[in-house]
């Protein structure tokens, strides 16, 4: 795996970028001022960057940006991690047990998945962060994976049902081993790779997602700061044309950080799949 | 096959009767109603109640599920719309915006082909070659391109910076009056910008599947006996190669729709275009669950129906696949 991205210099180059974001936010969030970076000054409203000694300039309520921006890359990169996180661990879970056990559990796990997915993901967000009165970051990560595990486990279970069948398995059932045991033991390791790719991918693709919903309106709360509620500035078309450092920086971190990604995700995916490998 | 495509719309009924008995219940449980957006600082506790009585909201949920139902199976009637236009058909708010977004879906998978097929059949052509790689990056730059993002610099570009395209609308308000070819070409100057914006971030899958089908077959048995015939190069790959590749292609063309229905709701937003999927969005903020409920059906049905259409299209095509 890892010799299919050292070999691949887009990866590489995505990689070491997407490294050094992740570090700078999460190293520097801790030296910002939560409560300096939040106090609104009618003196300092939309000023340019580099005006007063405000390298990014200030949002309409007098805010550095530059802080700004730094809570809300945090923030949205929590958020896109716990939910791909744990998308992935549900679907997962859901997919290798589908996939080996087949037959009944199989048949009606996949009807589930069936019938969340007949209507569309977003509009599932929608109607249930609409539901939840006051809800906050971890409530609507919680709603995300909840409706985002599926694809996951399809593909999951595709490839264990493949596995299931295969002699490693029968001759493991044969020496008695537990089916557990087969599942996690000696089913899991072989999707390793499989898994890893659907992971990057995945995040790339919810870090959109989330910031398109914020961007309706759906995603994270309005008060919480995150690069979706920072692009969200360029609603206004006079801010979009002219006081473009208020969105813009929020809408290049988000493109760069899921080109990296998917840099590497690609690489990935061809690791996993013998037929595309390039080395 | 046509026995399993019968069956699977028969569990499609079931499926659809529990979706619409879940979504009704949490509508109920929904915090607000709709009435209360009509509530002005005169309005009398009783008189909100006789709204809402009018409105059949104080009936116990059961039996205001069993009447929406009731209407929808015997008159066909989708109920009233209560909080986006008061007291007008559903099927009528809905079936205002549906042309706009069914136009704005044809467009942009008009744009997506146009665009996927040739660049998809280059990259397969050049592949490993410089060409191709340029077509992969601009792949990997349309899957990182949220579309929302993606649209706000459309407009910033091409709507604000330089007046090529109308920045926001479906139709301009002087040409919807003026009616007539006015009116269509409006529509259409109003549909190319949102349009390119969908298409461009759709291209990605249909340009893999495409570069990686045309790869298959160049080392196809059928090929290389071509070319060991003497067929010239050209030949083979529009009289060969390229007549298989595009007819599964053109068997997603309903998911790939789909796709584009559902993507319209960032699109629509971002753009102010008045279709479904702003309707959808607006429908929710103001608590009209009538116009809500109905586009959740609307769009759990063409989703299921588009991936069976899809599945019978391949079947025609290419009788070697069975579904199941």
């Amino acid at each position: 795996m890892w010799r299919e991205v050292k070999n691949d210099k887009l990866a590489l180059i995505g990689l070491f970028f997407f490294i050094v974001i992740v570090a700078t936010v999460y190293l520097w969030y801790p030296f910002i001022d939560q409560a300096a970076a939040d106090r609104v000054n009618l003196l300092t409203r939309n000023l340019p960057p580099g005006e007063g000694g405000f390298l990014l300039g200030t949002d309409p309520s007098g805010r550095d940006m530059l802080p700004r921006l730094i809570l809300s890359a945090r923030n949205s990169f929590n958020i896109a991690f716990l939910v791909t996180g744990g998308a992935t661990l549900i679907g997962v879970f859901v997919g290798l047990f589908s996939g080996y056990y087949g037959g009944h559990v199989d048949n009606v796990i996949m009807r589930i998945i069936d019938f969340i997915t007949m209507v569309p993901f977003i509009m599932l967000v929608i109607v249930f962060v609409a539901l939840i009165p006051n809800y906050t970051p971890l409530t609507f990560s919680l709603i995300f994976i909840a409706f985002s595990w599926q694809p996951t486990a399809r593909l999951i279970r595709a490839k264990a049902l493949q596995q299931g069948e295969l002699d490693y398995v029968s001759a493991s059932k044969t020496l008695g081993t537990p089916n557990i045991i087969i599942i996690f033991r000696e089913v899991l390791p072989n999707l390793v790779s499989i898994i890893t790719s659907n992971l990057t991918l995945t995040l790339a693709a919810n870090m959109g997602i989330e910031t398109g919903l914020t961007f309706l309106g759906f995603g994270l709360p309005h008060g919480v700061p995150s690069l979706g509620n920072l692009v969200h500035f360029a609603r206004i078309p006079y801010d979009m044309q002219n006081r473009m450092w208020l969105w813009l920086p929020a809408a290049l971190l988000i493109i760069v950080m899921m080109l990296c990604i998917n840099f590497v995700g690609q690489a990935l995916n061809r690791a996993a799949d013998a037929k595309k490998r390039t080395i | 096959m046509w026995k399993t495509i019968a069956r699977r719309f028969l569990i499609l009924i079931p499926q659809l009767f529990v979706l619409s008995l879940i979504v009704f219940i949490i509508a109920q449980i929904m915090p607000g109603d709709a009435l209360r957006g009509r509530l002005g600082p005169d309005t009398t506790f009783e008189q909100y109640m006789a709204l809402r009585e009018a409105a059949g909201l104080n009936d116990p949920w059961y039996v205001q599920y069993a009447r929406w139902m009731g209407d929808i199976l015997l008159r066909g009637d989708f109920g009233t719309s209560l909080g986006i236009s008061p007291g007008r058909p559903v099927t009528e708010v809905i079936g205002e915006r549906m042309p706009n977004t069914v136009r704005l879906s044809l467009m942009t998978s008009l744009f997506l082909y146009m665009i996927a097929v040739p660049l998809g059949i280059l990259a397969a052509r050049k592949k490993g070659r410089i060409l191709d790689k340029t077509i992969m990056v601009y792949t990997f730059v349309a899957l990182s391109l949220p579309s929302v993002v993606f649209g706000l610099f459309n407009i910033l570009n091409f709507a604000l910076n330089r007046q090529w395209f109308p920045s926001r609308g479906s139709i301009d308000v002087l040409a919807f009056g003026a009616g007539g070819m006015v009116a269509f070409m409006s529509r259409i100057e109003h549909l190319l910008l949102p349009a390119l914006t969908g298409a461009m971030l759709g291209t990605v899958t249909v340009i893999y599947f495409l570069r990686s089908e045309i790869i298959d077959f160049e080392a196809s048995d059928f090929v290389t006996t071509a070319k060991s015939k003497g067929v010239p190069n050209n030949k083979i790959y529009t009289r060969h190669i390229l007549r298989n590749a595009l007819l599964p292609i053109a068997g997603h063309f309903g998911i790939v729709i789909a796709g584009v229905f559902v993507g319209s709701f960032f699109i629509e937003t971002v753009f102010s275009f008045s279709g479904m999927g702003e309707l959808f969005i607006t429908s929710i903020m103001r608590r009209d669950f009538p116009v809500a409920n109905t586009l959740i059906m609307f769009y759990a049905i063409m989703g299921v129906v588009s991936v069976l259409i899809a599945d019978i299209a391949i079947t025609i095509i290419d009788p070697r696949i069975r579904i199941k």
